[in-house]
This record gives structure tokens, C-alpha cells and sequence, in this order.
């Protein structure tokens, strides 16, 4: 099977490194070390603008996936791989033992994660444009099946990835490592049972170094969410299965998102698992992907990728 | 014949949970889960040793497949214990996406298999487990044939790399292996020679071959018994070299006649040394409450049904 080189590409000359004499640490090819980094507010949202258009230009070569959830999660996604997590590129494997892990559940927004995965270093931005396509280790739904660095576990059938978070947090417990576990959840995926199922094992067994995030867009694939099947109170909820509840309403604002991060954070460590209930938008960034259901899971077509594309900035140069 | 005399008579179940306690002595990564069946699963020895290395999940068996799938992201080597039927068909999606497609280093320990279970009846009598766990890419399906052998298979697949489907029941079943017999994943165990039917069989039905084997040779037919411990991957040499030697076999399980043992042979056969064969298996129905004797005689998986199969091969030779 045809496979890139792990060596990640030189960057492009071009757009955000053509205006900047010396890139910011985390923007350089050269992974960054496991530890935070001291990226601007305004750097993450140049990081956004490339993201969501890597995630438009993606779909659109692929002629399927979804952009909707991908551009409403991009903020997230980009606060955690460029500033929040301490995690290293360079010295990827199976294992992570003393990094942060991050674990997709609703893989379907692949195209985010791979685009932040590919900016931060673990492979070849040009690989991005192997989206979908044959012999590609950039499957639909993310697997480790391909080997693509960054990847630890195949998601996209929904409701497993918390399950999936707790055996690691676990795992990190028995080794004594005091790296943190992150995964991100759709609200419709909440209406798998498996995630409640988790949500109750991760409180009965103080999985307190586990940091759950729930994609709060309110729209699934059929709809609303409150149309389809309504979650009724989510805060409530997961409260009641025993976790300490964070609710941010303005998750596409890089400052708001940083700080819920930052909350969230302090508080592991204290016998309780941590929820982010995150009120994003779907189709973040795109006029007419925004306020509805129905780019969930449409790639745009030549027209509407131009459309979306002229409203966002080429920022670190398209790949 | 090989005479193998009954040593002991104990549940396979218990072979599991003397190798577990055995494996978490010798390897601190080894980590038990069980859905609320720890006594039914013999973990609590297990559990009272290693506390820290013990999960209960609850009954909650997706979530258990999920976290074993987790654990393994930081070298841990997860054992998961529930019955058959909530290891496999409960969430075999699970399975399927977290553990066989992501590759993960989990042992899928499953008791209470087949009819064996008995009075419970046919909700938890799954018959179709092997089949759904050999249709898995990657997935290695291993049937011990009683509790020496579960006990060796369990230390087996600690060492083997990649996940695992262990099957083994409930009753008080003969102890006929001797501890010391050598025992490999995908190696089969020719138990005893014979020249007219190859018997081929896997799990309890093991010690009904050899039982049938010794009727045969009161009649003058030369049985050969082969226990097929491990259905994936099949010792496809063992089966050739002697489906060559008595040109007709029968296949001996407790499962339904689709998708086990006897399908896992029939295509080795067809494909290399088209033989007769012949199947002893559920007739493709679901089980019911009975004692295990009951219950095998009733559906045909006791000796004389693998006499009967044994004669019937040989007469399409």
C-alpha cells in the first residue's frame, strides 16, 4: 500500500509565513516539545482561518465527508493541539505515556482533526489532500488501521470514544502518569446508550484526570436535535451521573474556549470526572453553512467551495 | 488408541481463573474487567489479589469493551470477562470498531458458551459466537477443551500480540489433558491416531470424539481425534495432513452448524482436498432449559451422534 513519508513537508512560502520573519513555535514544522504553548489568541484564529479551509477544500476533493461539525469544532480543536495539550509530534506512538491524549468519538469531523493534526506536525500538510480517497491513510472515519500518527483508536460507529478514554485514564493511573485525557463528543451521539454507560463508570471509578467535551450544536444529521431527540437537560444530567459540569455558550470564541479549557483543567485531580457541555455553531465560519442541519454531512460542491473559501483568510498557506 | 484417562472432573471456567491469577502474579500490566459475573467468571481470586488491577464495570458490557480497548493505550494487557453472549453478540459492535479494526491487545474472555450453560436456557446459550468472532479481521478464536487446557490457553494469549476470543463454559467437565502437554495458539493436537475418520472437534466436544473414538474401535474403526483448540487461526496443515490420511471427517462442536468449526474446516477442505465431512453441531436453532447432558444428547452433540456422523462419512467415501 502507497505510503507518505513520516517526515513532515517543508512549509509552503507562503500566505502566513511569507508575513512573518520568525513563525511562532508551534507554527513550525519541527513538532513542539510535550509541554504548552505560548501561541496568541490571534495566532490560534490565523491557525482557525487555515483549518476551516483545509476542512472546506477537503470535503470538496473528496465529494463527501462533513464540513458542519468540522467548522464548528475548529476553535476547540485548535486551542487543544496548539496550546493546551502537552503533547510531541516527534515522538509519537501507540502509548503516550506522559502526554496529554486527545480521542475523537464523533469521528465523522475527521477533516478537523486531521487538518489540526497535520498543522501541528504529525504529518505531511500534503497528505490532507488524500481525504477519503483510495490507499489513503486519511479514511473517512479516523482508524489506526492506517498507521496515520496522532490517531489511537478508530472512531465513527458513535457513543464509544468515552468508554475508549476512561480505559486510557486508567492506563495512566496504573503507570503513574499525570498527563491528562481529553475527548470530544456530538450532542446527537449522545443518544447512544454506551455514552451513559461511561458516564457512570468514569464517576464510579473517580476518573478525575479526564476531560469530556460535548460538541453542544444542537443539530444532527435528521435535524435539531431537539426535533429528532431531544436531550432535555444536559447540564442536569451529567450532573446527576456524578461529573463536574462546565457549560461555555460561546465555543467558536478562541478566548472563551482557552478559558473553559483552562477551568476545566483546574479542576481534574479533585475525585470527579470533568464535562465541557460546549455551545458551538455548526458550519462556523461559512454564511450559508451556518443556522442549519444540512451540512452535516454534504461536501459543497465547486461553487459553493468557492464561496466559503472566499470568506476564509489563506492564513498558512493551502497545502 | 490413546487412552486418556479422567483426571479430575471442573469447570473450564475455573481453568480461567487460575491462569488469570497465575498471569497477574508474573505480569503487572495483565488488568481484569468484569460486568457484575466475577464469581460466575472465577475473577475474584483475581480480584482479591490485584484490587488495583481490577475493574468492575457493572452491567454494562459495551462500555467494558470500550475501556479494555483504552487500557491497552498505555501497555496494559486487558482481560474482559462476562458470558459468551454479552462478550460477543451484546456488543460486537464495540468489538468490532474499538478493539478488532483499532487492533487493540485485548483478551476477550468468555464463559458460559453454548448449550453447557444448561437451565438458564437459550438467552444466554449463544451458539453463534465463534462464528461472529472468526468473521473479525485480526480476531484469533481460541476453544480449550477443558480446564488444564483453559488454564494453559489463558497464560497463552497474554503472550500473544493482538486480540483474542477465549471460549470456555460452565459445567464440571473431564479432565483428560495432562498440565504438561505443550500447547500453542494454532497448533492442533493430534490426540490420537487413527486410519478410517478424522474427528475433528474443539471445547467440550473434545472428550465426546474421544469417547466416540473408543465405540468406534470396539466396532474396528481406526478414529482419529485432532482437537482443533484454536478455530482462528486454523492448523490448516493438521487438517490436510490427516483429512489426506482417512479421506473423510466429522467436526465436533457446540455451536451452531453455520459459521463454526465445521465451516472453518469445510473451506480448507474444499479449497485444497475436497472430503466428505460431516457435522456435528445445533441444527440451526436456538437452545433451551435442560441439564448439559440433556441438552447435548437432545440436540446431538453426544457421542453416539458422533458415532453415528463417523459412520455415515465413511460410507460416502
Amino acid at each position: 500500500m502507497k505510503r507518505y513519508p513520516q517526515d513532515p513537508a517543508p512549509p509552503k512560502a507562503s500566505g502566513y509565513f511569507r508575513e512573518r520573519i520568525t513563525p511562532p513555535r508551534m507554527l513550525m514544522t519541527k513538532p513542539a516539545p510535550a509541554k504548552a504553548s505560548s501561541a496568541s489568541t490571534e495566532d490560534l484564529q490565523r491557525i482557525c482561518s487555515q483549518v476551516r479551509r483545509d476542512i472546506i477544500r477537503m470535503t470538496h476533493g473528496a465529494a463527501s465527508g462533513h464540513p458542519g461539525g468540522s467548522l464548528g469544532c475548529t476553535e476547540y480543536l485548535v486551542a487543544l493541539y496548539f496550546k493546551v495539550m502537552a503533547h510531541d509530534p516527534s515522538a509519537w506512538d501507540m502509548d503516550g505515556r506522559d502526554q496529554d491524549l486527545f480521542f475523537l468519538s464523533n469521528g465523522h469531523i475527521s477533516p478537523v482533526w486531521y487538518s489540526v493534526l497535520a498543522r501541528s506536525g504529525y504529518f505531511p500538510v500534503k497528505e490532507l489532500a488524500t481525504f477519503r480517497k483510495l490507499d489513503s491513510r486519511l479514511q473517512g472515519h479516523p482508524t489506526t488501521h492506517e498507521g496515520l500518527p496522532g490517531v489511537r483508536m478508530a472512531s465513527g460507529s458513535l457513543g464509544q470514544g468515552l468508554s475508549v478514554g476512561i480505559g486510557a485514564a486508567l492506563a495512566k493511573r496504573l503507570n503513574g502518569d499525570d498527563r491528562l485525557v481529553y475527548t470530544l463528543h456530538g450532542d446527537g451521539e449522545l443518544q447512544e446508550g454506551q455514552v451513559w454507560e461511561a458516564a457512570m463508570s468514569a464517576a464510579a471509578h473517580r476518573v478525575d484526570n479526564l476531560i469530556a467535551t460535548v460538541d453542544w450544536n444542537g443539530r444532527q444529521i435528521d435535524g435539531d436535535v431537539d426535533d429528532v431527540m431531544p436531550l432535555g437537560d444536559l447540564p442536569a444530567k451529567w450532573k446527576a451521573f456524578g461529573w463536574d459540569v462546565l457549560v461555555e455558550d460561546h465555543g467558536n470564541d478562541m478566548d472563551r474556549v482557552l478559558a473553559a479549557l483552562a477551568e476545566a483543567k483546574s479542576r481534574t485531580g479533585k475525585g470527579r470526572p470533568v464535562v465541557i457541555l460546549l455551545r458551538t455553531e455548526m458550519g462556523q465560519g461559512v454564511d450559508f453553512m451556518m443556522g442549519t442541519h444540512k451540512w452535516h454531512g454534504v461536501a459543497p460542491n465547486d461553487e459553493q467551495a468557492a464561496r466559503a473559501l472566499e470568506q476564509l483568510e489563506e492564513t498558512l498557506g493551502d497545502y | 488408541m490413546t487412552s486418556y484417562p479422567v483426571l479430575d472432573k471442573k469447570d473450564t471456567r475455573s481453568g480461567f481463573g487460575e491462569g488469570l491469577l497465575e498471569l497477574g502474579r508474573s505480569n503487572p500490566d495483565v488488568v481484569g474487567l468484569c460486568a457484575d459475573l466475577t464469581g460466575s467468571l472465577k475473577m475474584d481470586a483475581f480480584e482479591k489479589e490485584f484490587p488495583d488491577r481490577f475493574i468492575q464495570c457493572g452491567v454494562a458490557e459495551a462500555n467494558m469493551m470500550g475501556v479494555a480497548a483504552g487500557l491497552t493505550i498505555g501497555g496494559k494487557v486487558p482481560f474482559t470477562g462476562t458470558f459468551a453472549n454479552f462478550s460477543t453478540g451484546r456488543v460486537y459492535d464495540q468489538v468490532r470498531q474499538s478493539i478488532a479494526y483499532a487492533g487493540k491487545n485485548v483478551k476477550i474472555c468468555a464463559s458460559h458458551a453454548g448449550l453447557t450453560l444448561g437451565e438458564d436456557g437459550a438467552t444466554h446459550q449463544i451458539l453463534e459466537d465463534i462464528g461472529l468472532m472468526r468473521m473479525l479481521p485480526g480476531m484469533a478464536v481460541v476453544v480449550p477443551a477443558d480446564f488444564n487446557q483453559t488454564r494453559q490457553a489463558t497464560l497463552a494469549i497474554a503472550a500473544h500480540e493482538g486480540p483474542v476470543y477465549l471460549r470456555f463454559g460452565r459445567p464440571k467437565w473431564p479432565v483428560f489433558i495432562p498440565a504438561d502437554m505443550p500447547f500453542t495458539i494454532g497448533k492442533a493436537q493430534v490426540l490420537s491416531e487413527g486410519a478410517d475418520v478424522s474427528l475433528f472437534a474443539c471445547g467440550h466436544l473434545v472428550w465426546n470424539a474421544l469417547q466416540a473414538a473408543e465405540a468406534l474401535e470396539k466396532d474396528g474403526i481406526s478414529a482419529e481425534v485432532i482437537n482443533v483448540h484454536t478455530i482462528k487461526p486454523l492448523d490448516e496443515e493438521a487438517v490436510l495432513t490427516s483429512a489426506r490420511k482417512t479421506r473423510c471427517v466429522v467436526t465436533c462442536e457446540e455451536h451452531n452448524r453455520y459459521g463454526g468449526l465445521g465451516d472453518a474446516i469445510a473451506q480448507v477442505l474444499s479449497l485444497h482436498a475436497p472430503t466428505p465431512q460431516e457435522y456435528v453441531a445445533v441444527n440451526d436453532s436456538f437452545g433451551e432449559s435442560g441439564t448439559p447432558d440433556q441438552l447435548l444428547e437432545k440436540y446431538g452433540l453426544g457421542p453416539s451422534a458422533i458415532v453415528d456422523a463417523a459412520r455415515r462419512a465413511i460410507a460416502r467415501k
